[in-house]
């Protein structure tokens, strides 16, 4: 058995010591001794979240497949570990091993959210690593960037040696091997970056250099040294059947967020809301196949003994083969598995099969308009038309169900009161649809839940020219909404829940930021800001302080609307949907028109270049 | 049917707390493939329950679990399977099957055994084992009543410990024949006393009032010793380890009038051979000792 890298006493004073002990169910164990290279993968933040992501347990699995690598795991201290640390001087360590960090040859860090940013600054920080990739020598493990946030990964590009932009199944051996073979010949830090600069998908910040005009936007992004390519493509892994996929999750003792078997259906998404960056950078939209994930969920719940079991993806109820999917899934309830649901579309389908899984009096229906008025809805192409609401409300009151979930976004550009006060009424409308049954019939009020978040304008999205708000617009638009509440015939059954806003200010600073807010990032850790997403910890005003410093504008990154020539700082990576696609549906969101999704039909997003997934079977 | 099983607690596994055990062994139970009983409704849950909760940083070779299963193999294959996918630190010692009627584990607790020895680098209690025996006799049998305060939820009471100590006496670690003699079988005591071979170890044995009524945990028992001495406790400065769990011999761990008067008879048949062979019938019997192997 390992010795554990805390002590006893230590252990014993910190919340949950579990966290930091490693040795779950289906841990990997290797000699450290017997490989080339040793990774430590790392999501910054808490356990409970870090462990219930895939793409980690997707990566540690491919990973720890080859015989010459051992990929361990890592994950932010909770902040009373993290004191303690700091003060007795004790390096960030590996879970498998209860190695340092630092000692690895890599440490990848999968970066899902801009609140998690300081968190990397932590991670970097307690493992004794340089914070600056300048600052790192040949003794540093090679610092690597995944994940969602790398699509625009300026605002962190002074932290990280390398981005892998895209998914993860297809170039890790390419630059495994390539790392090997330039340690082999002695190769040094620096030669082994401009080395795997070469390689699909790889971005090394360092080899490019940035101009800016007089008014702060970018003048030029050009690579230093002519065999470094000016522009990355995304990676994509077209064949989701045929590839790798854990078999042996990791189960963790305490309870985390997911704390479950997780099937991944599909990647990518058909609608194209032009709000969501997910539903451009995972195109095209790719199915796995049924007896493939048939037979991951059975292995799955064999190894880990998890009680329940989900469904991973965008948009489920695209899923061509969900039917036969969810009722292969329902045979496991006699041996005691629960399967958790996916949002998915209202209908006769899913409402037969919530009932058989769920219990109807607790659980309740979600629909996800995001926009109050249907000419919004246009706008934002989000296509919920207000009858099949209402019409999939009305089947669920007749079968019983009596709680409604809504969510929405406030800010969404060309935004009206109008708009606003859209959303409270259609909430009473559905509550209205409710009260149509008879009274004896329905079982007491309905409950109809309100949310509201405030629109954050993502990279590769055709708002990603767009404005965003001050803090107090925001706040002032769900005032409005609230008071709106207040003058609906049902406002005792309706109930409204908004955030505050600062926290998007952040995140509309960082989704579109530049090299140069990444100066903020490391004064504002400095201040002590860490787990930003966790609103205990989160400090509003040290990072207002931070920016001051700076001499960072917050208003020049999220006050503008850019223009559409406009270098973006994204604009070298190439996610597989174009520009001029992009311009187009900012175009066409500006005229209120609906894009039809890529079953109904080809728009000609750029996508079909990769030669597979709807694409394809469009053309049939 | 229900099942009796005993695992032991080590290493690592000493950090999970006592909820997370009960997930661990859920999880481990299915991925064993035991054919266990769930309760109806939406969210059906295994039948499970945990004779004695064991507190974070406490390792154990007694602890025990009760499951109903709807079909059973044989204890050595069942053990088998539950071993196989058990975690590094857990291990299963018994897997016995229970009368039907049989009540729970945790109904039937009344004592349990520590074994508790000092962590390298805290001030020992005392030098040497006689030392230390001395000191044990000082507070166990030179005190008529061992009075504490204890901090409940809503008040402090007083309380008299002395009643609720079974059994209080010191013994040499750094002699294996000591830990022999208490049936320890875990590998990380064994492996801190052959650290300690050369020396002499001196450690405590705890027989405590266990259960839903009156409870002692043996930190109550150390922290009263050390203020008698006054010596200063330092909570982390020990390794608790739980050797053992028992019921009283004289209750009867069976429901229905037909079992119960089967048990009681046999019981009196024990007895008997106890008598005849001139020793004293054991107060207390272990939880496993109530089921059978299958």
């Amino acid at each position: 058995m390992n010795k554990l890298a805390l002590s006893d006493e230590i252990l014993m004073s910190v919340d949950k010591p579990a966290r930091y002990i490693g040795n779950e169910i289906n841990i990997v164990r290797k000699n450290p001794r017997d490989m080339a290279i040793r990774f430590a993968m790392c999501f910054p933040d808490v356990y409970e979240i870090g462990m219930s992501h895939l793409g980690i347990q997707i990566l540690y699995d491919m990973f720890n497949q080859r015989e010459d690598v051992y990929c361990e795991r890592v994950y932010s201290p909770w902040v009373d570990l993290h004191k303690i640390m700091k003060e007795q001087n004790i390096p960030l360590f590996t879970l498998e091993t209860q190695s340092p960090v630092k000692d690895m040859d890599f440490l990848g860090i999968t970066i899902q959210y801009e609140m998690c940013y300081t968190n990397i600054l932590q991670v970097l920080d307690l493992s004794q690593i340089p914070l600056l990739a300048k600052m790192r020598t040949e003794d540093d493990p090679i610092v690597i960037g995944g994940g969602p946030c790398t699509y625009n990964p300026e605002p962190l590009a002074d932290f990280f040696d390398i981005f892998y932009i895209g998914e993860g199944e297809t170039q890790y051996d390419a630059l495994f091997d390539l790392y090997k073979s330039v340690r082999a010949k002695g190769g040094t830090r620096c030669e082994f970056l401009r080395a795997v600069s070469q390689l699909p998908g790889i971005y090394v910040p360092s080899l490019y250099e940035i101009s800016y005009k007089s008014d702060g936007t970018i003048e030029a992004f050009q690579p230093r040294y002519e065999d470094v390519p000016p522009t990355i493509r995304k990676e994509i892994q077209m064949d989701l059947t045929d590839t790798v996929y854990p078999r042996k999750p990791l189960v963790p003792y305490i309870k985390v967020t997911q704390d479950r078997v997780v099937l991944e259906i599909q990647r990518g998404c058909i609608r194209g809301c032009r709000f969501c960056q997910a539903g451009m950078i995972y195109r095209p939209t790719r199915e796995r196949d049924v007896d493939m994930l048939k037979e991951c969920a059975r292995e799955m719940l064999e190894s880990s003994g998890h009680e329940e079991i989900s469904l991973s993806s965008l948009s489920s109820s695209d899923y061509s083969r969900l039917p036969e999917l969810i009722n292969y899934l329902i045979g496991f309830k006699e041996k005691g598995v629960n399967i958790s649901l996916p949002s998915l579309r209202i209908d006769a389908f899913s409402l037969d099969v919530m009932s058989k899984v769920q219990d109807i009096r607790k659980s309740s229906l979600t629909f996800a308009p995001e926009a109050g008025s249907q000419r919004l809805r246009n706008v934002i192409n989000k296509g919920l038309a207000e009858s099949v609401i209402l019409e999939g409300a009305g089947l669920a009151f007749e079968g019983g169900w009596q709680k409604v979930k809504l969510y929405f976004m406030l800010g969404l550009p060309t935004e009206t009161e109008n708009d606003m006060q859209e959303i409270p009424r259609l909430a009473d409308k559905i509550a209205r649809r409710y009260y149509e049954i008879p009274k004896e019939k329905r079982n007491g009020k309905c409950q109809i839940t309100i949310s509201t978040s405030f629109f954050v304008p993502k990279p590769f999205t055709p708002f990603q020219w767009a404005s965003m708000q001050t803090k107090e617009e925001y706040l002032r638009r769900a005032r409005i909404v609230n008071e709106e509440m207040k003058e609906q015939l049902n406002r005792k059954s309706l109930k409204y829940n908004w955030h505050e806003a600062d926290v998007t200010v952040l995140e509309g600073v960082f989704a579109r930021g530049d090299r140069r807010v990444g100066q903020v990032l490391l004064s504002a850790y400095e201040k002590g800001c860490i787990f930003d997403s966790w609103s205990e910890f989160f400090d509003n005003s040290k990072w207002m302080d931070a920016f001051q410093e700076c001499g960072v504008s917050i208003d020049f990154y999220n006050l503008r609307e850019r223009d559409l020539d406009e270098i973006l700082p994204w604009d070298f990576i190439d996610c597989g949907v174009s520009k001029s696609f992009l311009k187009r549906e900012w175009k066409n969101a500006m005229e209120g028109k609906v894009t039809p999704n890529c079953k109904m039909q080809c728009n000609g997003c750029g996508a079909a270049q990769f030669e597979g997934g709807v694409c394809l079977e469009h053309q049939n | 049917m229900n099942i009796r099983i005993k695992f032991q607690k080590y290493g690592v596994m000493k950090f999970i707390g006592h909820l997370d055990m009960m997930r661990y062994f859920q999880k481990a139970i299915r991925r064993a493939d035991i054919d266990i009983a769930y309760s109806e409704g939406y969210s059906p849950h295994q039948i499970m329950s945990f004779a004695a909760p064991l507190g974070v940083g406490v390792t154990s070779d007694g602890e025990y679990l009760d499951i109903e299963v709807k079909s059973s193999k044989s204890s050595k294959e069942s053990m088998q399977a539950l071993n196989e996918t058990m975690a590094e630190g857990i291990s299963i010692l018994e897997y016995r099957k229970l009368p039907d009627t049989a009540k729970t584990s945790m109904s039937l607790v009344a004592a349990a055994d520590y074994l508790v020895y000092q962590k390298p680098g805290y001030a020992l209690l005392a030098d040497t084992y006689a030392q230390l025996q001395a000191k044990v006799e000082a507070f166990y049998e030179g005190q008529p009543q061992i009075m504490i305060t204890k901090q409940t939820k809503k008040r402090e009471i007083e309380m008299n410990l002395k009643p609720l100590i079974y059994e209080m006496k010191s013994l040499n670690m750094g002699c294996g024949q000591a830990l022999e003699g208490l049936g320890v079988r875990n590998p990380q005591i064994l492996a801190d006393c052959r650290e300690g071979e050369t020396s002499e170890m001196p450690a405590l044995f705890l027989k405590l009032c266990t259960g839903s009524a009156d409870n002692v945990k043996p930190e109550l028992v150390l922290e009263a010793f050390c203020r008698f001495h006054g010596i200063c406790y330092e909570a982390l400065g020990f390794q608790i380890h739980r050797l053992e769990v028992y019921a009283r011999s004289e209750e009867v761990p069976v429901k229905g009038e037909y079992e119960r008067q089967a048990y009681l008879d046999s019981l009196e048949r024990q007895r008997e051979i106890y008598r005849q062979k001139g020793i004293d019938f054991p107060q207390f019997l272990a939880l496993g000792e109530l089921g059978k192997d299958i």
